[in-house]
């Protein structure tokens, strides 16, 4: 089967610092992909390569065998890759509507939409909550509220709803689950499993070995600047990984 | 392999699933207020402009409660409205333009010298004053965005770069306004004025109006504003959620640029004249009406209504202590007061309620 994504050679310095040392990655169709490594072992400049956020000084990435080279987060955006970053990259002072169509707003039809390029919030505000509700991961009773206004689980749950409802190639998640607490780690693991099931395959970056290891399918453990190797998780135990990533022991 | 490690979870069977609340009927008016202030920051400057007139009619009487005098303020702050405008849209992408009223004045003198040294028609060397603002204002938002320089610096740069250009070009020579009256009458357009009653307007205060609800639509119910705000709030949440943040950035300040120029219009309607030395105080007046309206410095929040509020209550206050024979500097003491008062509230409003 042919990978979804696939990179090769991917090399990215920072100055004298080697973040990417002629790194490979495959993602299949349909897989939850997990991407573990230790502290500074490139994770997350693979995944910023990937998602257009920065460009690798070398190597070439395919999606769908088709060569792309992303110059920007939009442009990935484009191709159908949607991120939900660390971060979460939302602004702060503008609604949970206003955050989920940030740079792709739905006009008006007619001449309102076309000559005063008025947006059609009743639109977004529908879709918005019918995303939110389908995950049936938040309690929130006015679309119009402010994003600073959510709790972090909250937040986590309105970037997570964003990307599954735009995402239409693939996934990229960073660290979801790192700011929630047990409940609202499960929900999010549970929307995780709800989104391979529309079909849309899914990489997974996180610490969390347990969460890790129940839903991924795969899972690319990075060592160095480069992928040490790829497990099956039915196969090995999760102090084999802990041992892989941190270089205790070689696979062999 | 999961289950076992995952046991931690089963705890979660009969977990509550309610949330921790605050008692909502323990919200009292300080919180609602609060709350209302939060979702309409422009309220702030409104309560403060109507007390104001109110304080003003009530000392005053009919000497300023009457539909001149209030009208006579409309024309006094139409070109620090317009000039506030233009740095509300600056200030919302947490930057600042010290330059404003450096193009202000110097689109005003391409637009005579134009006139009246090349000879070319009034409509054209109007145009050609306006582009100049536009250009003046990409160049400086072309800094800004993609040289990534501050823009403190970029604009205190343009300020004096333009200020001297300006002297240069046009030697610092003032065009008459008996002459502009007779030879291109158009140049003063935005001066003339129309009475509806006693009131009395003239064409900047109408435009000053429009220009506040043109930007309020586009600033509200636009793609264009909604990345305004979205930049100034946080601009790399916002580059990394499809915004286009360069172009919005050169955007905003060459629509500055723009207004700047159409600022630089009203002027020459409101002095009658052309004049080099005009609009030195522009930059300050301006910055203070976007602080006294609301408008947060740290960008992303606030309205360009408030602006407007901030420059009229500016102007309400000139008036009102004139008219009551008050020394001048009452008039700067209060609005440094209000400056103040108004970073204080905006502090306060940030301290989120939900």
């Amino acid at each position: 089967m042919e990978p979804i994504l696939k990179a090769r050679g991917l090399v990215k310095r920072f100055g004298r610092v080697v973040a990417l040392d002629h790194c490979d990655f495959d993602l299949m169709p349909d897989e939850i992909l997990g991407v573990i490594g230790d502290n500074g072992a490139g994770k997350s400049t693979l995944i910023k390569a990937i998602s257009g956020a920065l460009s690798a000084d070398d190597g070439e990435i395919w999606l769908e065998g088709q060569k792309v080279s992303f110059t920007s987060p939009i442009a990935a955006r484009d191709a159908g890759i949607e991120t939900v970053y660390q971060t979460l990259a939302m602004s702060p002072a503008l609604s949970i509507a206003d955050n989920m169509f940030m740079g792709r707003e739905i006009r008006k039809q007619g001449w309102q939409g076309k000559w005063l390029r008025r947006l059609d919030r009743r639109a977004m505000e529908t879709f918005a909550r019918q995303k939110l509700s389908e995950l049936g991961l938040l309690t929130i009773q006015n679309i119009n509220q402010a994003v600073e206004t959510l709790s972090g689980g909250q937040r986590q749950g309105v970037a997570v709803a964003r990307a599954a409802a735009f995402g239409s190639k693939l996934i990229i998640l960073d660290e979801p689950t790192a700011a929630l607490g047990v409940k609202e780690s499960r929900k999010v693991l549970n929307l995780i499993q709800d989104v391979k099931a529309k079909g849309v395959p899914i990489i997974l970056i996180s610490h969390n070995m347990p969460h890790v290891f129940e839903v991924c399918d795969r899972i690319h453990i990075h060592r160095l600047g480069r992928r040490l190797t790829v497990i099956d998780p039915k196969d090995h135990e999760m102090s084999d990984a802990v041992a892989f990533m941190t270089g205790a022991k070689d696979p062999t | 392999m999961s289950n076992s490690s995952q046991n931690f979870e089963n705890g979660l069977e009969d977990a509550a699933t309610t949330v921790a609340e605050f008692d909502h009927h323990d919200k009292g008016f300080v919180a609602q207020f609060h709350h209302a202030l939060h979702t309409t920051p422009a309220l702030v400057p409104l309560i403060v402009l109507i007390a104001a007139i109110v304080v003003f009619g009530l000392l005053l009487g009919s000497k300023f409660f009457s539909p001149f005098a209030l009208t006579l303020i409309l024309q006094q702050v139409q070109i620090v409205g317009i000039v506030a405008a233009a740095q509300s849209l600056v200030i919302l992408t947490a930057g600042i333009d010290l330059s404003v009223g450096a193009i202000a004045v110097i689109t005003s003198v391409f637009m005579g010298q134009f006139t009246f040294r090349y000879g070319l028609p009034v409509e054209l060397a109007v145009a050609a004053g306006l582009t100049a603002g536009t250009l003046i204002g990409a160049l400086n938002g072309w800094l800004v965005a993609v040289m990534r320089l501050p823009p403190f610096i970029v604009t205190l740069g343009m300020w004096q770069i333009v200020l001297a250009a300006n002297f240069l070009y046009s030697a610092n020579e003032t065009i008459r306004s008996q002459d502009i009256a007779a030879q291109a009458p158009f140049l003063q357009f935005m001066g003339s004025k129309f009475k509806l009653g006693g009131a009395v307007f003239t064409y900047g205060v109408v435009f000053m109006v429009i220009l506040v609800i043109v930007l309020a639509y586009a600033l509200r119910s636009t793609a264009w504003g909604r990345h305004v705000y979205a930049v100034g709030d946080d601009p790399e949440a916002a580059e990394l959620s499809g915004v286009n943040v360069k172009r919005t950035l050169i955007s905003v300040y060459a629509v500055a640029g723009l207004i700047c120029g159409f600022a630089g219009w009203a002027l020459i309607g409101r002095i009658g004249s052309v004049s080099p030395t005009s609009g030195q105080l522009l930059n300050i007046e301006s910055i203070t009406a976007v602080v006294i309206g609301g408008i947060s410095l740290f960008g992303g929040r606030g309205s360009i209504v408030g602006t407007f509020f901030g420059a009229l209550i500016v102007g309400v206050f000139t008036l009102g202590l004139r008219l009551a024979g008050a020394d001048a500097q009452w008039t700067y003491l209060l609005i440094g007061v209000l400056i103040i008062a108004a970073v204080a509230v905006d502090q306060w409003i940030r301290k989120v309620a939900a």
